[in-house]
């Protein structure tokens, strides 16, 4: 636990005792909760206030959980030059709920915008420009989302009788296949295909 | 007729070699074929577009810097389409691209030629499965050497541009 973290944590709750809704310290970093409607309100302060100046919006992001209820979260990572700080305010929001613009507050953050809409398909009430930013011309869906399948819907091929680039549903000769089963990143614990019945006789002696 | 036979090297070859140049110099012409020809002039002077997509045009510098030096084969980038002979198609191709890289291929002129570098351009590599690359750039334009690799060193595209030189020659024909 980051005392001085701490402080700035207890700081911020207490003034904006309406806004926050908690906050946790994971591996010597700060993450506020704050409610999504009042994520300017957050933010403006974390600006302003002396004791903070969290003056660079360094990156702003959507994540996506599709068990919960309100299935995103917008993750509002900001750097205090002046205090040699970190911090990140998350909100969460169901589908199809605006969230309210911070290009007010950091004018950087409107590309953002546009990318977490891009991905996720969270919309920025107020974004001045809220276009897809990445992803193809006419480009349908939400690439980031849990549920969008991998390969998407459409390719493309080079039409000889058309003269241009057309689109066709997608058509694999072989369907994406995961073969990670011995990832030294997952542990190495994995039963093999064809080892369940190892595992069910309880033999200890398994190799 | 006798097929002819090459003569040894000594003074023989020597006064065959001066009758023939004595009579081109007389003459002031020499005869070849004119596929061969074109063929030739072709693959000393293979301008390729600049078309790096990703990782695989860093690559593509290195066979053009001084190490390996594309321009001793008379191959030197351009940066317009109009003035290209072939495109190195380097790296990813996504479904974005692919539109701006047909209407590149379509600007170039005749005879044209293009070289897929790279497992992404070869098939979509890495990429294969996603929702946003084109599965090898061989469905938006002709492909005539695929260069494998991720990324291919510099020594395996100068090698498909050899190849690519070796086709040239081989295939060279003048339409009538």
């Amino acid at each position: 636990m980051n005392q001085a973290l701490n402080d700035l944590g207890e700081s911020i709750a207490s003034a904006l005792p309406q806004a926050v809704l908690g906050m946790e310290q994971i591996c010597d970093e700060l993450i506020v909760t704050a409610r999504a409607g009042a994520v300017v309100e957050v933010l403006t302060h974390l600006r302003d206030d002396t004791g903070c100046q969290f003056k660079v919006l360094v990156d702003l992001c959507g994540v996506d959980y599709p068990e919960r209820e309100r299935r995103f979260e917008v993750v509002y990572n900001l750097l205090s030059l002046r205090h040699n700080q970190r911090i990140r305010v998350k909100i969460q929001i169901g589908e199809d709920v605006l969230v309210p613009t911070v290009t007010g507050v950091f004018r950087g953050a409107g590309w953002y915008e546009r990318e977490a809409w891009d991905l996720y398909g969270i919309p920025f009430a107020d974004n001045p420009d809220l276009r897809r930013l990445l992803t193809d011309y006419g480009f349908e869906g939400h690439p980031l989302r849990k549920d969008f399948p991998l390969t998407g819907r459409v390719e493309v091929r080079y039409d000889e009788t058309q003269k241009r680039v057309v689109y066709d549903p997608v058509k694999l000769t072989q369907e994406f296949r995961n073969f990670d089963f011995l990832s030294p990143w997952e542990g190495m614990n994995h039963v093999l295909p064809g080892d369940e019945k190892a595992e069910a006789d309880g033999d200890e002696a398994g190799g | 007729m006798a097929a002819p036979v090459p003569i040894a090297a000594g003074p023989q070859q020597r006064e065959a070699l001066a009758l023939v140049t004595d009579e081109i110099v007389k003459k002031g012409f020499v005869i070849a074929n004119m596929d061969k020809l074109a063929g030739w002039a072709r693959t000393g002077s293979l301008w390729p577009m600049t078309f790096g997509l990703a990782c695989c045009a860093i690559e593509m510098m290195h066979t053009a810097a001084s190490r390996y030096d594309l321009d001793r084969f008379g191959t030197i980038f351009r940066p317009s389409p109009r003035q290209s002979d072939v495109m190195i198609v380097a790296g990813t191709l996504t479904n974005k691209m692919a539109p701006a890289l047909r209407k590149v291929y379509d600007q170039m002129a005749e005879p044209r030629w293009v070289l897929s570098m790279g497992s992404c351009a070869n098939g979509g590599g890495y990429y294969h499965y996603s929702y946003a690359v084109v599965r090898g750039c061989d469905r938006v334009v002709p492909v005539d050497i695929y260069v494998p690799g991720c990324p291919p060193t510099a020594e395996a595209l100068l090698y498909g541009l050899l190849q690519l030189q070796k086709k040239i020659r081989r295939t060279t024909t003048i339409a009538r």
